[in-house]
């Protein structure tokens, strides 16, 4: 690398990220300008951006009108450079870039199974090109064929009752964050030029270990020129750094828009773009080469595409997941480790697309919160979520400590490095139905065979704390062992087959991998054993003496009530279960980590758990995430967030969710009404009735 | 010692400035059509809790209380005023914010010793006024508002700060010349930190179903905001009307 700095990075301060190594946290620290004022220099939106934001609204009723899928590609196979150049309005767009050829055409990615591709095409009246169905039947394995190739039966089964569930074992695992960044900063002749001298450096005494990291490095360069040719095929050469705002903002959104041609991932998340984007806008402005207006016309243009993100999914996925999201999470603010915010105005200008473009759940904006972020920013937030309900929020005091100033947060709430940490998508496993395995000595109380260990079932008409709490943590192990295991082989096939070569490129060579797993139910748990222990739990038996329901005799104390007798249970739970996934070995050295955090799939987990022990009936949805069972904290938000924040992040370090809901008027007076200050004097100057 | 409450709210964003604890004390003498609280109306029923007990309960909560403090309201409080006292004054010797949401009914000019007492620790009364005509403050509630509005004048003299509340209901307490009337008594309050005029809502019907109660508005429509805030408006119109004629 040579000792001038290029033209492209004139007015930043150098640093480690401009001699020589790949560092865009560097690049952030040393450039990006806090801001703690309001919002009150945002713009409204351009009439370019009306005009786009119309016809996307007019597309998406034709969407609708359709039944949900406007058009699919049948025959060509995404890859990144699959596809011709797409537009809206080729003339208005200052981003530019569609997964296909066509806004709202869904790409055909049968490379996690093709038989989910299929399925998706006929539920919407498409067929899938009988060529492409034989070449990924005969020819070309999958990753779904891979993981039904090594299953065991066990697994088959523990998959089939859904005491295992959601498992990223039929469609891409996502999750994966590639630094998009580095394309803006560093330009494609750069990253390459450090995938090769990576590949250079990799050990040679050829181990499996050692041969795959070769070839995956091999592919992540491929990836890399296919990423510089998308480039080409949008008339932009991006092989050197971004030289200006726009340029960065559109390298950037080919790099993310390469991922999603390439993955079909349960989670396709952006990263952490905000502050870094910032620092372009900030030197161009500076420049005079564009003004406010401009620099919300492109953010607005750049969140509009990311909202265009579409995939071809079944309907089952769709209900598993209560919609169609990609997850194409944003994470905005957080604190430096030298403790200053990490807030800049372009953090506003994002928030401020919920303006400019309306609400919308996608990209997912995550405000990452601490209790030092500026006043003014905080206010602008607690506004917009009311007018929106479409912010989220993480704990940035909480994840820093482990994670430092340039993590971003995948899907909800699973947080890692961004190009440095990546994650094996682990799905979850259900606690309350393993419960009533332990109980029910490892039959399935829905399906009535056999799944668990055949243990002894519980005895007598009441239900013993000590005792099913007994059978609970054999039945517990039996389950952590078996879904590590699951997980190893789904890994291994999705490294195998479908392997994120695009999204890895922008990484590091050598990447913690975390291991996440995940766990369902926990509330029920919680009030179930509360029941068991404080109140009276009969068991009522069908003819076969299976416990198919239960009934409680007396009160017992319940989740989501700050009353440690049951979050006490709720915290050792976590603790337990974590410890036990801890035992196992697992697929590349990956770090386990759990999460609590389903957000809509506990919808369809309700469906296919029976009744438990806490009076819950079969069906009705277990809570999300961490929340308390619906209707069961009495005691106010307080208290319910007070049993929540109990659980231990340490233990779940994939993450916690509540999902909280709350009517606006209930979040304060409503200043239309309410009038406070009141002062005499002034109520008479301008006096006028 | 020890007192009866109903419930307590851990996140209270209505009663007083700020995230608060709201204790809801148990009974009340007064029986108002919109009462959207009649459980709390028996003085026979609650759970008995000492006052050290709701210090307690505001510590678990403290970090999300910073900007607020506790609320007792009920029930009518006052009708536990000794138990009242206590929580508040040792609320002060934590620094806590108190405030008091009473109708003020229970008050007696004749014999103020208790109240006094209870201002001492009490940092913002919030103060229901139902109707300034006293006829129809008995109809609404069952008692005449005399007690009432001196208990007001007994605030204006000590200087407490209140916020006054009135809840608007079509057809019993949305009168213009009532309102106007008001608006002129409060005009004299120059302890009067807020108005907040609440629009009737019928949340509290489902209470009086499982109550066996008959619900006694059955005909009368939620107000809508924009009434609500034309009721503010002329409430306002008083107090200046009231503020003029002083000056002249």
């Amino acid at each position: 690398m040579s000792n001038v700095m290029p033209n492209e990075w004139k007015g930043f301060v150098e640093g480690r990220w401009s001699s020589g190594t790949i560092n865009v946290r560097d690049f952030i620290l040393k450039n990006y300008t806090e801001y703690t004022g309001d919002a009150s220099f945002l713009t409204p939106p351009t009439e370019a951006t009306k005009k786009l934001w119309d016809m996307v609204i007019d597309l998406s009723e034709q969407e609708r009108a359709k039944g949900g899928v406007l058009d699919m590609d049948t025959k060509i196979i995404s890859t990144i450079t699959s596809h011709g150049p797409g537009y809206l309005d080729k003339e208005l767009e200052q981003i530019v870039g569609f997964q296909t050829d066509k806004p709202f055409k869904r790409a055909l990615q049968p490379f996690g199974g093709i038989r989910m591709a299929q399925n998706a095409c006929e539920q919407y009246g498409y067929k899938v090109d009988p060529s492409v169905v034989e070449i990924f039947t005969k020819y070309r394995k999958t990753h779904n064929q891979g993981v039904f190739d090594a299953y065991t039966p066990e697994m088959r089964l523990a998959r089939k009752s859904a005491i295992i569930t959601g498992l990223p074992d039929a469609y891409g695992r996502g999750r994966i964050i590639g630094d998009y960044r580095r394309v803006a900063l560093y330009g494609i002749d750069r990253l390459i030029e450090d995938k090769k001298h990576q590949i250079d450096t990799s050990l040679v005494r050829m181990t499996s270990k050692n041969i795959r990291l070769r070839e995956e490095l091999a592919e992540q360069v491929r990836a890399l020129e296919e990423l510089r040719e998308l480039g080409k095929i949008y008339g932009f050469d991006i092989s050197k750094p971004a030289a200006n705002a726009k340029e960065a903002i559109q390298w950037l959104y080919f790099g993310y828009l390469a991922a999603v041609k390439e993955q079909n991932g349960a989670a396709m998340s952006l990263g952490r773009t905000s502050t870094f984007l910032d620092i372009y806008i900030e030197r161009d402005l500076r420049n005079g080469l564009i003004t406010e207006q401009q620099a919300q016309e492109y953010i607005d243009h750049f969140i509009m595409k990311l909202r265009l993100v579409k995939f071809a999914r079944t309907p089952e996925y769709n209900e598993l997941f209560s919609g169609d999201p990609t997850w194409v999470t944003e994470s905005i603010g957080g604190v430096s480790v030298d403790g200053r915010s990490m807030v800049t105005k372009n953090s506003f200008r994002y928030i401020h697309t919920l303006d400019n473009l309306g609400s919308a759940p996608e990209p997912n904006m995550t405000v990452l919160w601490s209790v030092k972020l500026p006043r003014k920013f905080k206010e602008y937030c607690a506004e917009m979520s009311i007018k929106s309900s479409s912010i989220q929020y993480e704990n940035d005091d909480l994840m820093r400590v482990i994670h430092g100033d340039d993590y971003a947060v995948a899907c909800c709430v699973s947080s890692m490095r961004v190009g440095k940490e990546m994650q094996f998508f682990g799905a979850r496993a259900n606690l309350a139905k393993c419960l009533l395995y332990a109980i029910n000595g490892g039959v399935d109380e829905r399906l009535k065979i056999q799944v668990g260990p055949r243990y002894r079932m519980v005895e007598g008409d009441y239900l013993d704390y000590d005792d099913v709490m007994e059978k609970y943590d054999a039945m517990m192990e039996w389950l952590a062992g078996l879904y590590v295991n699951t997980l190893n082989v789904i890994h291994y096939m999705h490294d195998k087959y479908s392997y994120e070569k695009l999204q890895m490129a922008l990484h590091d060579r050598d990447v913690k991998r975390y291991f996440a797993t995940g766990i369902a139910g926990l509330s029920v748990v919680a009030d179930s054993l509360s029941a068991i222990k404080y109140a009276k739990v009969k068991c009522i038996r069908d003819e076969n003496g299976i416990v198919v329901d239960y009934e409680v005799e007396g009160d017992f104390p319940k989740y989501g009530n700050n009353d440690d007798r049951v979050d006490s249970i709720a915290v050792e739970l976590v603790r337990t279960f974590m410890d036990k996934i801890r035992k196992h070995h697992t697929y590349r050295d990956g770090v386990p980590t759990m999460s609590i955090l389903t957000i809509t799939s506990n919808v369809v987990y309700g469906k296919k758990t029976g009744n438990t022990p806490d009076g819950r009936k079969m069906g009705v949805p277990l809570a999300p995430g961490a929340n308390p069972m619906h209707g069961r904290d009495t005691h106010g938000a307080a208290a319910s967030l007070s049993s929540v924040a109990k659980l231990p992040f340490r233990h779940a370090q994939d993450g916690i969710s509540n999902t909280f809901s709350i009517i606006p008027d209930a979040l304060g007076k409503d200043n239309t009404v309410f009038m406070g200050d009141i002062d005499f004097d002034a109520l008479m100057e301008n006096d006028n009735d | 010692m020890n007192g009866k409450i109903h419930s307590i709210e851990s996140f209270g964003t209505v009663d007083g400035p700020g995230i608060r604890l709201v204790v809801f004390m148990q009974g009340c003498p007064m029986r108002c059509l919109y009462c959207h609280n009649p459980d709390t109306w028996s003085v026979n029923g609650g759970r008995e809790v000492s006052a050290q007990e709701i210090i307690d309960e505001y510590e678990k909560y403290k970090e999300f209380l910073t900007n607020g403090g506790i609320t007792i309201t009920g029930g009518e409080p006052l009708m536990q005023i000794d138990f009242v006292t206590e929580v508040f004054m040792l609320a002060k010797q934590k620094n806590i914010h108190t405030c008091l949401d009473t109708s003020g009914v229970t008050f007696r000019s004749d014999n103020t010793e208790k109240f006094d007492r209870l201002m001492e620790y009490t940092d913002l009364i919030l103060l229901d006024i139902k109707h300034i005509d006293s006829l129809k403050h008995k109809e609404i509630t069952s008692h005449s508002n005399e007690n009432i509005l001196a208990f007001a004048r007994y605030l204006k003299e000590k200087d407490i700060p209140v916020w006054i509340r009135h809840v608007v209901v079509e057809g019993y307490t949305d009168n213009e010349e009532d309102l106007l009337e008001l608006g002129k008594f409060l005009s004299s309050m120059k302890n009067m930190k807020a108005l907040d005029v609440l629009p009737y809502h019928d949340m509290g019907r489902v209470k009086y179903e499982k109550l066996g109660l008959e619900y006694p508005l059955k005909d009368i429509q939620p107000l809508s905001k924009s009434e609500a805030v034309k009721a503010r408006d002329i409430i306002i119109r008083g107090i200046k009307q009231g503020l003029r004629e002083k000056t002249e």
